[in-house]
């Protein structure tokens, strides 16, 4: 059993990412993007936290998967805030719906 | 100006003017529609102009000679002032105009009675008694030219008087223009007399012309040009042809203006300026009063209108004036312009009487149709209007030239004179012109019968016609008296001779250079040339008149018969050589071609141009907004299309979902790695 | 208000005008803006009077002269001033523009527009002949110009608007040649005090200023010849005088009466006020100097030619103007002292007699509503007193001496011939064909018109009334007192045409010609 290395958890972050932009681009519900959107951003903080720990040694890193927590955080209010006027006018959540930025 | 003459002469001019001037303004309102006024004002200048000329008399002197300027007119050095020039010839004149108008106001009183524009007609005879007086009376070319022209004008308004009849209007309108073409020479000689002298003063300009300063060349051409006004106005050929036309106007007029004064202007125009024509200048004078002489005397052969034969019985006799003045006959031409103006203005009244007469009796036969001045219509009027009969038959004594009565002194003097020349020139053409002249005193005597043998002798051509004829009024027949007396008397005695001298070119002369005077031929030839001419005029005269009685008096021939048997010539003369038609067709025609053509060649070509231009500028204006439209716009439009194309076709890309895009987005980041991997 | 009363005449009407579009709209708006712009002109009428009590006529020199800066940096200056030849056009414009008023007293139509543009109309042409400064000129040229525009444009006849277009481009084409002569003149010549450039039309007139491009005498013959045609289109000189005829005919009639009487003036008084004495040498120069009586003396035969071709009674007029202009072109070529004050004579009495001509046509176009020659017959009968002022006009125009242009047409004539700069000779007695021709026309209408026998359709046509006797009388007085004592007139002109003569003949040694 080889020791868990940086590779690995880049792995485990493509693969978090992957999943992510997965049901980004999949699924109907807006609430579901969201949750999409949130593996996304949490597959980038584990690169920041693996490459903090393995090639950079300080502290650097951390500090950016602590700004990311607290904007996702945020974003994740706002995007939610979006949404639920999108159900209040659309009385539905339903992506393909909402297109009227179509060109 | 403090001479009295002068005043008096003043006086006499102005008189009709203030006439005038009242006459039509108010003459209408006027009691009798004021014909009383330019009668009575020239009656006063007819009295004046008689107490000048017995002073005339009383002096007795050929030299008499006044004259006067007032300022009018000064430009730089050039001082155009109204002069009044007064002498023995003027005299005369004043006399001569004065005595036939106040002559024929007192006929037109009658003869005009009751007509529309019955004071009007007084108005238009005061205008012209002015300016004929006007006329006789300026002593510079400038003042001539201005009175020429005013007695044209009041030729034109008297002979359309009547201007309801379109040949009334149209014979005034050829008046007018007929002598204004005349005048056009007048003006430019007077031109080429101010370009070289720098004057128009009648004494400075002779005296210029003796100084030799305008010579040869172009003072005969110059003289010729002045005579070009006389020719207009005294009706010679070939401006002749208006002047039968003019005698649409109402008679008197044709006694007054078309017989004894205005067209005797050019007489008086040539002896004014006597000394002005070099010998060259005088022997075209003399040509064109001889071809107009005899022209006009063939003509008068033929005519049946009594007013026509007058007519150019009144050509004929201007003809033989300006011949006589250009053989240097001065005197002789003068005088017979004098003794002309008695028994034309006789003849006219008289005929004017007959017509009134003629027309009053188809006014009661209610005959509208038939022309009272044609003479096939006459006959055997002598015992219905004596008196008419009687002073015609002196004038025409007096114009044939028998023996004892006024025209036969004068004429005869005018064919001594050109018999002399012919003597002493030893240039055939004078020959000619004496011959001719003489030939035209028989043709003169004989057509002169015929009218009175038509008119007054014979059965009546038609009997109830004849009749209603009846004498004329007194107010008419006065005149008419007055003026056979001087038919019969005007030519005695020889003051004329004595008063009217010749002048003489030398004399005007202000430096000695100019050689004396060629001596006149010597009394002797003159005698010669006297008597032979006195008989062979009496001799002329006897053979017409006895031709004439023989044609129309014991009827030996028939006119109609000899018309007949000459029927070309007769045909030729009796539409008077063709002259209006050649003028119509050549003249005439041409000039209004040419305003139609310059009408045109005005509408279409050059307003075509300005058009043409205007066209041109408008298609290229056309041409460039095509070019504008489609080219440069085209090029803008095709790539706002081109650009428009690509936004309309990639517009489907944008769905509005969100997750397109991502889609998109990972779809390009895949790319561009693949791209990367395969090029790298 | 007497020492600039030369401002006042100039800029009276402008007051006028710009009383008139304060009148509010009532009932009475109408007569007030008549009686607004008869004050204004008859004002103008009376200071005109004044003046030619108060003019010198002892010197050549300008007199009223006014000066004051206008555009310092460019050294445009207001310089107005008359000598004999602007004081008798002076007076003209002032006696024609108090009778046109009278004479548009019919018109329903924008009444007020009317009134102030032809107001204006009148400011323009006052300006142009007392203006002295090229720029000042060109100003009032052109203010005139627009007025007209419209007046013709507006309240013209059926094909106004096509008239209207072709006199103003026309005009305006003349005024782009007037405008390079101008540039020409500002840039080459010195002005004797600031030796900077100038517009002063006198410091141009002193020959010894000149400098520059208008040393060379090519350029000095271009710059005449672009003046020329700019006048020449104004005077009308052959052959561009085709506007003439249409703006003639479709303006109303106190139009025609100025466009006629005044504006075809212009022409001939810009040649003899700038041209002229500008540059004399270029007229001097034979080919010019034979060329323009070659045109004047075509002017006066074709017009005459063309006249008589006219059935419309109006064209016919404005034909025979296009002839007598002619002969004021042939008094002014031969450089005597008659020809000249012939020439301006004839400038003055042009003006009343075609003006008394138009407001006869006015008047029977009123009553007939139409102006075919042939179309009338034996008015005479009908309308004597209206035939009797007709007969003035008509012998008057056919230059009948006691009537005033015979006196003015013969001088030109009698000029032109004697004159000693050229020999003129030839031409002058081809032009005197133009009286014959003119005397024929003139008759031939008189017989159609008011002679024979009363065509039945005018049998119940009015007699002329008082208002229009009111326009034409002091006309036929002014017509007949110049035709019998001209001196009133000529006493003005005469020591200015002289002056400018002598200026004329010391030209060609001067540039050291011939």
């Amino acid at each position: 059993m080889m020791p868990v290395g940086l590779t690995h958890f880049l792995v485990l972050g493509a693969i978090l990412f992957c999943l992510g932009l997965l049901a980004v681009i999949t699924k109907r519900n807006a609430v579901t993007v969201l949750m999409g959107v949130e593996l996304i951003i949490n597959a980038a903080n584990i690169n920041f936290i693996a490459f903090a720990r393995y090639l950079d040694k300080d502290l650097d890193g951390q500090m950016f998967g602590v700004f990311v927590i607290v904007i996702a955080a945020a974003s994740a209010a706002v995007a939610l805030a979006i949404v639920l006027n999108i159900y209040q006018r659309m009385r539905s959540v339903n992506l393909d719906e909402a297109d009227s930025l179509a060109g | 100006m403090d001479n009295p003459i002068l005043t008096q002469a003043l006086i006499v001019l102005l008189l009709p003017l203030a006439a005038f001037v009242i006459q039509i303004f108010v003459g209408k309102r006027l009691p009798r529609q004021g014909d009383w006024l330019p009668t009575s004002a020239i009656f006063i200048g007819l009295i004046l102009a008689i107490t000048l000329f017995g002073r005339m008399l009383a002096n007795y002197d050929p030299a008499f000679k006044i004259s006067h300027r007032f300022d009018w007119i000064n430009i730089g050095s050039l001082q155009i002032s109204f002069g009044i020039l007064i002498d023995n010839l003027t005299v005369i004149m004043l006399v001569v105009v004065t005595l036939v108008s106040a002559l024929v106001h007192l006929f037109s009183i009658g003869y005009m009675h009751g007509d529309v524009r019955y004071s009007r007609y007084f108005a238009y005879l005061a205008i012209f008694s002015f300016s004929m007086l006007g006329l006789v009376l300026v002593d510079n070319f400038f003042g001539i030219y201005i009175f020429w022209e005013l007695v044209g004008l009041s030729s034109y308004l008297l002979i359309g008087h009547w201007y309801e009849k379109k040949s009334a209007s149209d014979a005034a309108i050829k008046a007018f223009i007929t002598t204004r073409i005349g005048d056009i020479g007048m003006l430019i000689g007077i031109m080429i007399i101010l370009a070289t002298l720098g004057t128009f003063g009648f004494d400075e300009v002779f005296a210029g012309v003796a100084d030799g300063k305008l010579s040869g060349g172009l003072l005969t051409f110059a003289g010729i040009m002045i005579f070009f006004g006389a020719i207009g106005k005294s009706a010679q050929f070939p401006l002749h042809v208006w002047l039968p036309d003019a005698m649409e106007g109402p008679t008197p007029v044709s006694a007054l203006i078309h017989a004894a004064t205005m067209v005797a202007a050019g007489v008086y125009l040539v002896g004014r300026t006597f000394v002005f024509y070099s010998a060259d200048a005088l022997l075209f004078i003399g040509v064109i009063g001889t071809i107009t002489a005899f022209i006009a005397a063939t003509i008068a052969i033929t005519q049946m209108d009594i007013k026509k034969v007058l007519a150019y019985s009144t050509i004929s006799q201007l003809g033989y004036m300006v011949a006589a003045l250009g053989v240097g006959g001065y005197m002789a031409g003068l005088f017979h312009l004098m003794t002309h103006a008695f028994f034309k203005a006789l003849l006219f009244l008289g005929s004017g009487s007959v017509i009134h007469a003629m027309h009053h009796a188809y006014h009661e036969l209610h005959d509208h149709h038939s022309d009272p001045q044609d003479m096939r219509n006459m006959g055997g009027l002598r015992t219905k209007m004596p008196i008419t009969f009687a002073t015609m038959l002196a004038a025409t004594c007096a114009i044939s030239g028998v023996p004892f009565f006024a025209g036969f002194f004068s004429k005869d003097a005018i064919l001594a004179a050109a018999l002399e020349k012919a003597l002493t020139s030893h240039n055939p053409i004078h020959m000619v012109i004496f011959g001719t002249l003489l030939l035209c005193a028989g043709i003169t005597a004989f057509y002169m019968f015929r009218l009175v043998y038509l008119t007054f002798f014979g059965e009546p051509a038609k009997k109830e016609v004849h009749h209603h004829a009846q004498e004329s009024p007194t107010v008419m027949t006065v005149p008419l008296i007055v003026l056979g007396v001087l038919a019969v008397a005007g030519g005695y005695g020889h003051w004329f001779e004595d008063l009217v001298t010749k002048p003489d070119l030398a004399a005007y002369a202000t430096t000695a250079l100019v050689s004396p005077a060629v001596p006149e031929a010597g009394h002797e030839a003159a005698h010669t040339a006297h008597t032979m001419a006195m008989w062979l005029s009496i001799f002329a005269a006897g053979l017409g008149i006895l031709i004439s009685t023989a044609f129309y008096y014991w009827k030996k021939f028939s006119a109609e018969a000899m018309a007949e048997r000459f029927k070309p010539v007769y045909n030729f003369l009796w539409n008077k050589w063709y002259f209006d038609e050649l003028y119509a067709k050549t003249v005439l025609a041409g000039t209004h071609l040419f305003s139609r053509i310059s009408g045109w060649f005005d509408l279409k070509v050059i307003d075509g141009l300005v058009n043409g231009v205007a066209k041109i500028t408008v298609l290229g204006s056309r041409l460039s907004g095509w070019n504008d439209n489609k080219i440069v716009d085209g090029l803008v439009n095709l790539t706002a299309n081109v650009v428009g194309w690509f936004g309309a076709t990639l517009r489907e890309v944008q769905t509005g979902r969100v997750q397109n895009y991502i889609l998109m987005a990972l779809g390009a980041v895949v790319l561009l790695y693949v791209l990367q991997l395969a090029f790298a | 208000m007497l020492s600039n009363v030369l401002s006042w005449i100039i800029f009276l009407p402008i007051i006028g005008a710009a009383l008139i579009l304060l009148v509010p709209r009532n009932e009475k708006q109408t007569s007030i803006i008549r009686w607004i712009s008869v004050v204004a002109t008859g004002l103008q009428v009376v200071l005109a009077v004044f003046i030619f009590m108060k003019f010198d006529r002892n010197t050549a020199t300008m007199q009223m002269v006014e000066q004051a800066k206008w555009i310092p940096s460019y050294n445009i200056e207001y310089f107005v001033g008359i000598d004999g030849l602007s004081v008798s056009m002076v007076l003209l414009t002032a006696l024609l523009s108090f009778i046109c008023i009278f004479a548009s007293w019919g018109i329903e139509k924008a009444v007020k527009g009317y009134f102030a543009l032809f107001l204006l109309l009148d400011t323009g042409m006052m300006g142009v002949f007392c203006a002295l400064d090229f720029f000042l000129f060109y100003v009032f040229w052109e203010v005139m110009l627009l007025p007209m525009y419209f007046l013709i444009g507006i309240w013209g006849g059926p094909r106004r608007e096509y008239a209207a277009i072709k006199f103003f481009l026309y005009t305006l084409f003349g005024s782009v040649l007037m405008l390079v002569a101008m540039l020409v003149f500002y840039f080459n010549v010195k002005d004797p005090v600031t030796g900077g450039h100038t517009f002063n039309m006198l410091h141009m007139m002193d020959q010894t200023l000149h400098q520059g491009l208008l040393s060379q005498f090519n350029v000095r013959l271009l710059v005449f010849a672009a003046l020329y045609i700019g006048f020449a289109i104004k005077i009308p000189a052959f052959p561009f005088h085709t506007w003439l005829p249409d703006a003639h005919v479709e303006a109303p009639t106190a139009i025609s009466v100025i466009l006629a009487g005044v504006l075809l003036k212009m022409g001939t008084y810009g040649l003899l006020r700038i041209s002229y004495p500008v540059l004399p040498d270029a007229m001097m120069y034979k080919p010019f100097a034979y060329g323009f009586v070659v045109i004047a003396v075509i002017n006066i035969v074709y017009g005459a030619l063309c006249a008589m071709a006219q059935k419309d009674l109006k064209k016919m007029v404005a034909y025979s103007s296009i002839g007598h202009m002619g002969v004021v072109m042939l008094g002014m070529s031969g450089l005597t002292p008659l020809g000249m004050n012939g020439a301006v004579l004839q400038m003055f009495n042009h003006g009343t007699v075609t003006a008394m001509l138009f407001l006869l046509v006015g008047v029977i176009y009123d009553r007939a509503h139409h102006r075919d020659i042939e179309g009338f017959g034996g008015l005479s009968q009908k309308m004597p007193i209206y035939t009797g002022i007709v007969m003035v006009a008509f012998f008057a125009n056919l230059g009948l001496p006691g009537l005033s242009s015979f006196i003015s047409e013969a001088f030109s004539f009698l000029g032109a011939f004697s004159s000693t700069a050229f020999n003129l000779r030839v031409y002058t007695i081809i032009a005197t064909l133009g009286i014959v021709l003119v005397a024929g026309y003139m008759l031939w209408t008189l017989q159609r018109m008011f002679l024979g026998q009363l065509n039945p359709k005018y049998a119940d046509l009015p007699e002329i009334n008082g208002r229009e006797l009111f326009t034409l009388v002091p006309l036929a007085i002014i017509v007949i007192f110049l035709g019998v004592y001209p001196a009133p007139v000529l006493n003005l002109l005469e020591v200015t045409m002289n002056n400018l003569i002598v200026v004329m003949k010391e030209a060609p040694a001067l540039w050291g010609m011939q």
